[in-house]
């Protein structure tokens, strides 16, 4: 699709701001050493958000805290209005039904195969009858561009990129409406990373989808985000499209995103 | 609810186009009735002409337009045609990023074979299995003397620490339960005797009947069962969580041999801990026996010592005694070998792990049979 010089379709950002995250004064960490502390952070329908910071930075962190793995120190964190410190079980786990999440390493269940993976939402969450469960896992498997071979595979047969395709399968299998993607491309190769920011922006495109993406990769934040968060000293600091942190002062963000590196990427679009 | 519909009714001959209305909400909440009422429809609507009209649909996900397209397919499979209508632009892109030109084969689950031939089935496999293993015992045997063999030419490279690490662990750690285990075994097996041997009036001979049973079989064996599942298992689930994540791959590129490195120092933490364990296991079951035919025999404890001393020829002791490191080579072998067939799944570990405990305590009973009947032969 997208070549060096060819616009990259992206699809439409979103038109109206509608925040699908809001998180305010938010503090966490592991004992009494906070990794965050005082983090307003906003993610709007619709949008890709890429989070960016050094290692250490606490992006992990964040999208710990934001999901509720991680218990929080201080502050508050709304997903779709409803404030995930106050909830009540049932809106919490009604929550937890509209967002997927996608591992770092894919965290796919190793005694299953790639379509048992994908069904035990379906299975716990919703009641299809056996025959749709298989199409719908197919049908996903599809989404993600594996191919039907590999629905019978068990997750220590498959290659790297084919473990972060089966668990972004997984993490679509319920629809969605926002999904949370932990480095999605760490470990592939260049053109399998194009790849999946080309899978991102399609789902967003025909799904819908908000993303919450932490990333380390320029190209992808170049290509898939619509505005980029960047961690450092414990809050953001500084949030925008990739142009904005182009522009920005802080050391950092200088280096990172002006960066033989950046320049590459940026030439590439 | 009437989230959805799909009115047809009063259907035209057939050759005349159709506009099939679907209204509502296509989405997961409703997979099971949107389902009947698709695979109703394909069957009504077979070889027609149909046009599909999405104006009144008000949401759809993917499970609704993979509905939809199993419609389609329907008709269409039945020699019809179809095309779509009304839908909203963000709908046509998921129908056309949902639809497939090969259609999705539903695979039912294999029929399960019949009863009798699975049940022969299953032995077969049982034991071709039994039989791997023995091969794979001998064959892993010969690898771990084989690095012995090496590592007593190049003492040198024996991880010491490892060996000692070990040791604690299999050993030191192991002592307060297996001498309280050997101690309340000695105290029932006292009970038990002086209870039946009352009746003859030969209460005495309970002390004879603890101390050959204790320094011959239930020390090492009590001691052996117990290492059996506390190291073994934490053998196995060590070396096979290492395998999971490469560790023993990492090993070996780095030009080491994993035996010498990971399995000759366990396994000679093993042969010692479970040999020192066995003694002491023998002396608890003594001092349980002592104590119980003192309290309840009123076999005073100058007797009950006498006795032992009496019974407890060099024979019984080194027949008792010789017994444990044999049952801890088997031990470190069984566990050391499931832990190496560990495979990438969590619940191949579990397998394992258990049937390292499993075989191994298996395996242990029998060997004290071959023992028993070994000293028997040689009359000691």
């Amino acid at each position: 699709m997208s070549t060096n010089g060819t616009y990259v379709d992206r699809g439409a950002p979103p038109a109206h701001r509608d925040a699908i995250i809001r998180v305010r004064d938010l503090a966490a960490g592991f004992g009494d050493r906070l990794i965050i502390d005082g983090l307003d952070l906003d993610v709007w329908r619709g949008e890709i958000l890429g989070v960016v910071g050094a290692s250490g930075t606490g992006k992990s962190v964040l999208t710990r805290a934001i999901i509720g793995l991680v218990p929080k120190k201080r502050g508050t964190v709304e997903v779709f209005g409803v404030d995930l410190g106050e909830a009540s079980l049932k809106q919490t786990l009604a929550v937890e039904r509209r967002w997927g999440v996608l591992f770092q390493h894919g965290a796919l269940f190793s005694s299953l195969t790639v379509k048992q993976n994908i069904q035990v939402p379906l299975r716990e969450h919703a009641n299809f009858s056996p025959r749709l469960m298989d199409e719908i896992a197919m049908v996903k498997l599809d989404l993600v561009g594996l191919k039907p071979a590999a629905a019978d595979l068990y997750p220590s047969e498959l290659s790297g990129g084919m473990i972060k395709r089966a668990a972004l399968a997984r993490a679509l299998a319920l629809d969605p409406e926002l999904i949370f993607l932990d480095e999605p491309t760490s470990g592939l190769d260049p053109i399998g990373a194009q790849d999946f920011d080309e899978l991102i922006l399609t789902l967003r495109r025909t799904l819908g989808l908000t993303v919450f993406m932490v990333t380390h990769d320029l190209d992808s934040l170049a290509q898939a985000c619509d505005r980029i968060a960047a961690l450092g000293d414990k809050k953001v600091l500084a949030e925008g499209p990739i142009s904005d942190m182009r522009r920005a002062s802080h050391p950092w963000l200088k280096a990172y995103f002006n960066g033989p590196r950046a320049r590459a990427a940026a030439a590439e679009i | 609810m009437a989230a959805f519909a799909a009115d047809s009714d009063l259907l035209p001959p057939s050759g005349t186009p159709h506009r099939l209305r679907l209204s509502g909400e296509w989405t997961a909440a409703h997979a099971g009735a949107l389902e009947d009422l698709v695979d109703k429809t394909g069957k009504t609507l077979a070889g027609r002409n149909v046009t599909l009209d999405l104006n009144e649909v008000t949401r759809v996900d993917t499970v609704g337009a993979h509905l939809l397209d199993r419609l389609r397919q329907d008709i269409m499979d039945s020699g019809g045609a179809t095309s779509i209508e009304g839908a909203r632009p963000e709908q046509s892109i998921l129908i056309a990023a949902i639809s497939k030109d090969e259609r999705i084969e539903f695979r039912p689950p294999a029929p399960r074979l019949n009863a009798l031939v699975g049940l022969v089935a299953d032995v077969g496999r049982g034991m071709h299995s039994a039989w791997t293993d023995v091969t794979s015992w001998v064959s892993f045997l010969g690898s771990v003397v084989a690095s012995a063999g090496r590592v007593i030419v190049k003492p040198r490279n024996f991880r010491l620490t490892s060996f000692v690490h070990h040791l604690e662990l299999v050993g030191l750690r192991a002592v307060p339960i297996i001498v309280l285990i050997a101690f309340l075994v000695g105290c029932i097996i006292a009970q038990q005797s002086i209870f039946q041997l009352r009746y003859f009036g030969a209460t005495i001979f309970a002390a004879d009947l603890i101390s050959v049973l204790a320094v011959r079989e239930l020390g090492v064996l009590l001691a052996a069962i117990m290492v059996a599942g506390r190291s073994g298992s934490a053998f196995t689930a060590e070396i096979g969580s290492m395998k999971m994540r490469e560790e023993i791959d990492a090993i070996r590129v780095m030009a080491l041999d994993e035996v010498e490195v990971l399995i000759l120092p366990r396994m000679l933490a093993l042969i010692v801990g479970l040999t020192l364990l066995a003694f002491l296991s023998t002396m608890a079951c003594l001092a349980g026996g002592a104590l119980v035919s003192l309290i309840y025999g009123g076999i005073s404890l100058d007797v009950f010592i006498s006795r032992v001393d009496y019974m407890m020829t060099m024979d019984n002791f080194l027949v008792g005694m010789i017994k444990a490191p044999f049952m801890a080579l088997v031990i470190g072998l069984i566990a050391t070998i499931e832990g190496m067939n560990v495979e990438g799944s969590a619940e191949s570990l579990g397998i394992r792990t258990t049937a390292s405990v499993v075989k191994s305590i298996f395996m242990v009973i029998v060997m004290d049979g071959i023992f028993a009947m070994f000293f028997t032969a040689i009359d000691m």
